[in-house]
């Protein structure tokens, strides 16, 4: 076990590596001189010698990513002449949004998905599992957006049920945060349930053709009993495997939930630093997310142990 | 007849065999419903942009202070160059600066589509070739997948948008910008089913008969990839689709005057407390056109690549 977890940290390694070697190399295949696209278009020259020293830029190209490198993993990720704070100053401040939304979705898409999926699979062929496939289409093929204002539309402006946008702080008014979480966590979680349901449905149904599965009806356990404990327990393997791949779904769609919904979150930051041409931050932001993207694959890989203690590492 | 069939006959027999069984899954594919259900609306969608200029569209950059912010159906006057004055209903209204959201909308199609196709085979073709070389060069191998790994380890949009960053907006760079997420999965795919090839008997006989490694590709490897590559191939394009709109809505994408689907929303995002058509519209097409992609390439997963099929 530990050798497996000890393996599998080795090999996120290189794949670590590339990425953090693209996001470095990003500012270099940015035409003009680095130092000043990191200032911004406002930086007096005094700034920008100040940039290129700190940075390194007259080294060679290895000596500055390992100086930058360095500074990445002493936890420095530089400095947003932009909004004119470090980057993990505001990386701090936008991460309460983000996360939010990001474990509402996650709740609502696996209480809907997973159900939905077994349902389906139990019911294979019915209308049930028509439906359910059907809008699984749909929702897949729906952008995050069109989805987000359709709900606006229906439930902010036109019934008038919650409010249009806008962010409350959790620590603020905890009612108000949670009704301003509604819409955004909903729109971003039909995706994730198109995928999911998907994904359980088929692992059910294939786990449903089992001998173990006759045997544990014909002992006469309820339907719920073998779906829940027998059928979904052994199906669950390939639903975590998807529910890791999703969370790429769910970065992504986060930068457009945020943007749609007004916010104050880690996507709308990436959005603004874009706009704004601030590499410091567009940097950080996506070494960030994809930090966080394979990490949480890694657990769910080795969280497999504890679904299924017929996989031994 | 108690003989055995010559050695002849079985051959002819079999290939016989095997040449109607490939060519009854193409046949079988075009006649799925979902396959002819999803292309007949792509087939509309492909005429509609092809006839942008002939279905009633006026240029849809002109911009018209006067006709800012109309409601659908509105009736619109204006002057001719010569300046007799004429009318005309703008089905889908206008936009704040006084574009014809109808036109703009049909134009988009063009756009979308154009973007869809391009990444799909620009997509396919780099990770076709990418994916060969790493399932046949053994030294290439690791190097190529690690550095995939890495590109995958990226989200999606994510990466689309820092290579927008680098190499500000405009329709190639947003189509290449979507290409480079998308090339990691084809490569995987292909090498895949070229280090499953390669193990095959007729392969392998093939390479102890001293079949040069061109001809082997081209004969025995590429045409096994082509069904797996023609589903990937759907998906890939009603991706970028989707990934073109958010780019273009998020304001990073193509520039804010190419009527693009994703431009008419952004442009409507201000107002859509009180104009909402300026992003249904368009969002109808978008969603409409995604739907018909992902519905053909259920079908063709289900009829040309059934192994797949079983998985998701």
């Amino acid at each position: 076990m530990f050798d497996f977890i000890a393996r599998r940290l080795i090999a996120i390694i290189p794949v670590l590596a590339v990425v953090a070697i693209f996001v470095f190399l990003m500012l270099r295949l940015t035409p003009g001189d680095p130092a000043a696209v990191i200032a911004g278009d406002n930086a007096t020259s005094d700034q920008i010698a100040m940039i290129r020293e700190k940075l390194g830029l007259d080294l060679p190209i290895w000596q500055q990513f390992a100086i930058w490198i360095g500074n990445m993993l002493h936890g420095n990720l530089g400095e947003s002449f932009f909004f004119k704070k470090t980057v993990v100053e505001l990386i701090e401040q936008r991460l309460e949004p983000t996360l939010a939304l990001s474990i509402c979705t996650l709740v609502i898409s696996v209480f809907t998905a997973v159900p939905l999926g077994v349902l389906a699979a139990y019911r294979q062929g019915s209308w049930v599992d028509r439906v359910v496939m059907g809008i699984s289409v749909l929702g897949f093929s729906m952008p995050t957006f069109v989805i987000g204002y359709i709900l606006i539309y229906i439930f902010a402006i036109d019934l008038g049920w919650l409010p249009v946008q806008g962010y409350v702080r959790i620590g603020v008014d905890f009612w108000q945060f949670l009704e301003r979480m509604i819409l955004p966590s909903i729109t971003l979680a039909i995706v994730y349930i198109a995928l999911l349901a998907r994904i359980t449905r088929a692992s059910i149904l294939e786990v449903l053709n089992e001998d173990y599965i006759r045997t544990a009806r014909a002992k006469g356990l309820s339907t719920r009993v073998v779906l829940m404990r027998h059928a979904l327990r052994n199906a669950a393997v390939p639903i975590l495997t998807v529910i890791g791949i999703g969370i790429a779904l769910l970065i992504g769609g986060a930068v457009v939930t945020e943007s749609v919904y007004g916010l104050p979150g880690l996507g709308r930051l990436t959005v603004e630093a874009v706009l704004s041409r601030d590499f410091p931050t567009i940097q950080a932001v996506i070494l960030m997310f994809s930090v966080v993207y394979v990490v949480i694959n890694l657990l769910i890989d080795i969280s497999y142990t504890l679904f299924d203690p017929r996989i031994r590492y | 007849m108690s003989a055995t069939l010559p050695d002849a006959i079985v051959d002819s027999a079999a290939i016989a065999a095997a040449t109607s069984r490939r060519r009854s899954v193409w046949a079988l594919a075009i006649r799925n419903p979902s396959v002819i259900f999803g292309g007949v609306i792509l087939l509309l969608m492909l005429l509609i942009a092809i006839l942008a200029p002939y279905l009633g569209t006026v240029d849809p950059t002109r911009i018209d202070p006067a006709m800012r912010n109309k409601k659908p159906d509105t009736v619109l006057t204006y002057r001719l160059d010569d300046g007799t004055p004429a009318h005309r209903t703008a089905i889908m209204g206008t936009d704040s600066l006084g574009r014809d959201v109808y036109s703009r909308v049909i134009y988009g199609t063009r756009v979308s589509l154009t973007v869809g196709i391009s990444v799909a085979i620009i997509a396919v073709a780099l990770g076709l070739v990418i994916g060969l070389v790493a399932g046949y060069v053994r030294w290439a191998d690791g190097i190529i997948m690690r550095i995939m790994d890495g590109l995958m380890a990226i989200p999606p949009i994510l990466l689309a948008i820092a290579l927008v960053s680098i190499w500000r907006a405009g329709l190639v760079t947003v189509i290449f910008a979507i290409v480079v997420p998308e090339v990691p999965r084809v490569v995987r795919l292909v090498r895949s089913v070229v280090l499953t090839v390669r193990e095959e008997p007729y392969v392998e006989g093939a390479i102890s008969v001293g079949t040069p490694t061109i001809t082997l590709m081209w004969r025995h490897i590429l045409p096994n990839t082509v069904a797996p590559l023609i589903v990937q191939a759907t998906f890939t394009a009603a991706a970028a689709i989707i990934i073109e709109a958010i780019l273009s809505f998020l304001g990073i994408g193509i520039p804010p005057e190419t009527p693009s689907w994703g431009n008419i929303m952004a442009e409507g995002r201000t107002l859509f407390r009180v104009f909402p058509h300026n992003i249904m519209y368009p969002g109808i097409f978008l969603a409409f056109a995604v739907l018909a992609i992902n519905i053909m390439g259920d079908g063709l997963r289900d009829t040309l690549d059934p192994k797949m099929s079983k998985k998701v």
